[in-house]
């Protein structure tokens, strides 16, 4: 089989198979899920049992039921985050490099200010002041993390826009919006693909930290990060119950770090990619 | 009989997808000879000088023939041994110096890079010798050249020091791939004296690969023909020039030798003027890229800018079309002042002003189809139904002599001589008055060239079209235009109907610049070069 028009390596099929588990489970949680996703069922922590198949929480929910909507509430909010920040950050960095030197002084040096600030002092700053409602959690962390974004299509951009064929379009007096829509972004794809992958990884694990922290997502959902938090003391009493969220958070990461690095192979990395958080 | 030194017989290259790169193709080279490999791109040219190195490009694979470099195969050699053959048996001369060299270390270093490193002399004794050669190659300053870095010498002299490389090892086999193609044709002439001095000094086999005949005929002993991989003719050079067997060689000949004749008559009679430019200044920052020009275009009428790179040509042309804001004087379009700012121009303006790009390759938005393409003016200028505009993208194909089902295909997947005609077909889309060709045809081959200057000259004959045609090249120049202006550090020294610019009395620059084009006659280098002496 063959993905992107190349066939993927024996890593790139087990990301893929992860990749594909999760998101089946994520979607599908309600129906495959044994209990109600908030239901008190039995004890705190109660050992792993026939009905309870990886044990109870800190007040007794199912932990498996709890996973699954985890998953679906951790993958999709990290999810949402990526397409947002996409949408925003490569309009303004393709923007910034069609538009003129003015233009692209303001918003990069906007982008550098909030570059110079910590994200998770920036996000736990603004989530303490707005409180960390669903859709201000996703926001937050979309405008964050849209400055990466920036950068990448900006820099991806500016290696397009002296190519002829631009060139040819301007002396064609096509405006701005057609300069970047057809002309620019269909050439600047196949390296915002491959960072695609790896700011969902980040945004994942940020917002599985944030909820660590307590100002992600919020109880009653269930979410990886806030269930690690909240089973976190379980550990001094050897019961297992925070390695279940911390090992599907790792292995999900790991999963689409396996298909990131396998797209990363096919088209060779651009400069001015950040892969730093 | 002297000893072969470099035996290549039955060669086969291929992909490795399967496509076959080279195929059958026997040479032998003797010490002292230079074999000329000609043919257009993707002939299988520097395909075959690779593998003389035993070498070939990432995703290719020699995979048939023997390599034998003085009587033993080189394709048996383990990784070490071919580290030991290349470079110090045989070394290249890539065609782009700027390129190939280290632009964070100085020229020195590079050069001394390969003795040293195969232990042949230690460092010292290698920069004395690196100093002889560049003296040897009349580099300016040897003693200090080296220290200087890559982007501090001209190309032509970046040219030379790859050739001092080359040599620094003594080798018994140089490959020259393309060495003079990215230079002037002032400087190029300089650096092919220089290679054949070099050749001639130190009793250096050569393969040296180009695809003009007119250079490869300056410095070969003998010429192999290749096409598609395949060779076509060998012989020695006089065989290959004045008696062409093969019917592809008689029309590589043919083609080169009819550029060297004036083809286009100017008419005393000359339409309206389409475009006027008066004494204009166009800068880069401080720096005057065009200095004061005047010339005016004709209806159905082709002026030719020539000159060497950096002689503002392609600045004038931007300074026309408003990409460069011009300081100071006027250009004006069929009587009407064109703004100096591309984006207070009008829609109408623009349309009627088009541009040809010198390298089809980015001229063309590689995520979009023929028909996109073509059909964007269309659409843009005249606001037409898209049945119509499918209609009209079919007349211009036709035009451009491109097949119909070509309008759905991406424009990636043209060659660079279909490329040029959907450059040229989007232009027409616009139905322009003037088109501004950017050294159209300097990216092609020659035969493809030729295809699309006769499609120009067609297409000016038919719909009354003027160009500006900007090109380096003379014999394009006597083919096709009326007028001609010569430009020199952003002026213009001399403006006329093109046979009164190329009669004498010359102009000293216009001179120059003729006696630099090589013509197909294996002495006419020594002719220019006893000439200048």
């Amino acid at each position: 089989m063959r993905l992107f028009g190349h066939k993927p390596t024996t890593l790139a099929w087990v990301g893929l198979a992860i990749i594909g588990f999760f998101s089946l489970i994520a979607v599908l949680a309600p129906l495959l899920a044994p209990h109600e996703e908030g239901a008190v069922v039995s004890d705190t922590w109660a050992p792993a049992s026939g009905s309870f198949l990886l044990g109870t929480d800190n007040i007794g929910r199912d932990m498996l039921t709890r996973l699954m909507y985890g998953a679906r509430m951790t993958i999709g909010v990290a999810l949402t985050c990526t397409i947002l920040s996409f949408i925003i950050g490569t309009t303004l960095g393709l923007l910034a490099a069609v538009g003129g030197s003015l233009l692209d002084q303001v918003l990069s040096r906007s982008v550098d200010i909030m570059l110079s600030i910590p994200l998770l002092v920036f996000a736990l700053m603004i989530l303490s002041m707005f409180g960390s409602s669903i859709p201000t959690l996703i926001i937050t962390i979309a405008i964050l993390d849209s400055t990466r974004v920036f950068r990448l299509a900006r820099s991806v951009a500016l290696n397009l826009v002296v190519l002829d064929y631009v060139e040819a379009a301007r002396l064609r007096g096509e405006g701005l919006w057609w300069l970047m829509r057809r002309e620019i972004l269909p050439n600047a794809l196949p390296p915002m693909i491959s960072e695609f992958g790896l700011r969902f990884c980040f945004n994942f694990l940020f917002v599985a930290g944030l909820s660590f922290l307590g100002l992600g997502i919020q109880p009653p959902y269930a979410d990886w990060g806030g269930m690690v938090r909240e089973n976190g003391r379980a550990i001094a009493f050897g019961v297992s119950a925070p390695l279940w969220p911390a090992i599907a958070i790792s292995i999900v990461t790991i999963g689409v770090n396996l298909v990131v690095d396998w797209i990363l192979s096919i088209n060779a990395r651009p400069s001015g990619a950040s892969a730093e958080m | 009989m002297a000893e072969t030194v470099l035996a290549i017989r039955n060669l086969r290259v291929e992909s490795i997808t399967g496509t076959v790169l080279v195929d059958d193709v026997s040479l032998e080279l003797k010490p002292g000879e230079v074999l000329g490999l000609i043919g257009e791109s993707g002939a299988g040219k520097s395909t075959i000088g690779l593998a003389a190195m035993v070498y070939a490009r990432a995703g290719c694979k020699i995979t048939g023939g023997t390599v034998e470099v003085k009587g033993a195969n080189a394709r048996t050699l383990d990784m070490e041994a071919r580290r030991e053959l290349r470079g110090r048996r045989i070394a290249y001369v890539a065609q782009s110096a700027a390129a190939s060299f280290n632009p964070a270390h100085c020229i020195m270093d590079q050069v001394c890079e390969m003795p040293v490193q195969h232990g042949m002399m230690p460092k010292a004794a290698a920069q004395a010798w690196a100093v002889e050669l560049f003296r040897s190659l009349e580099l300016p300053n040897p003693e200090t050249f080296g220290a200087r870095f890559p982007h501090q010498v001209s190309g032509g002299q970046l040219q030379r020091a790859m050739a001092a490389m080359a040599i620094s090892c003594r080798p018994d086999i140089v490959v020259f791939d393309e060495p003079t193609t990215a230079l002037d044709v002032t400087t190029q002439i300089e650096v092919l004296a220089l290679i054949k001095k070099l050749i001639k000094e130190y009793h250096t086999a050569a393969l040296y690969i180009s695809h003009d005949l007119a250079v490869v005929a300056q410095v070969a002993d003998r010429i192999m023909v290749l096409r598609g991989g395949k060779l076509v003719e060998q012989g020695t050079t006089e065989q290959i020039l004045m008696r062409p067997q093969n019917e592809y060689s008689r029309a590589l000949v043919a083609d080169r030798k009819a550029s060297d004749k004036l083809s286009v008559e100017s008419t005393a009679q000359r339409g309206a003027i389409v475009l006027s430019v008066a004494n204009a200044v166009g800068m880069y920052g401080n720096f005057t890229a065009v200095k004061n020009v005047s010339l005016s275009v004709a209806h159905g009428e082709t002026l030719a800018v020539v000159g060497e790179s950096g002689s503002g040509k392609s600045s004038l042309a931007r300074l026309i079309v408003g990409l460069l804001p011009r300081s100071a004087g006027t250009v004006t379009f069929r009587g009407r002042e064109l703004s100096s700012a591309l984006k207070n121009r009008t829609k109408e303006d623009l349309r009627k002003l088009q541009f040809i790009y010198q390298q089809p390759d980015v001229a063309l938005n590689p995520r979009q189809t023929v028909g996109e393409i073509i059909g964007r003016p269309v659409q843009f200028y005249f606001d037409r139904s898209p049945a119509d505009v499918a209609k009209r993208v079919a007349e211009l194909l036709t035009q451009v002599d491109l097949p119909l089902d070509y309008a759905q295909r991406l424009s990636s997947a043209l060659s660079g001589g279909q490329k040029q005609r959907v450059c040229i077909a989007r232009a027409l889309a616009a139905e322009p008055e003037l088109i501004i060709c950017d050294e159209p045809t300097s990216a092609l081959d020659q035969l493809v060239a030729d295809g699309i200057l006769k499609l120009l000259k067609h297409l000016q004959d038919e719909l009354g079209i003027a160009y500006l045609f900007i090109t380096h090249d003379l014999g394009i120049v006597r083919r096709i235009a009326h007028r001609t202006a010569a430009m020199l550090r952003g002026e213009i020294v001399a403006e006329g109907a093109t046979a009164a610019v190329f009669s004498p009395p010359l102009h000293p620059y216009t001179e120059r610049l003729l006696a630099s084009v090589p013509e197909v006659r294996a002495d006419w280098l020594d002719e220019v070069l006893a000439h200048r002496a």
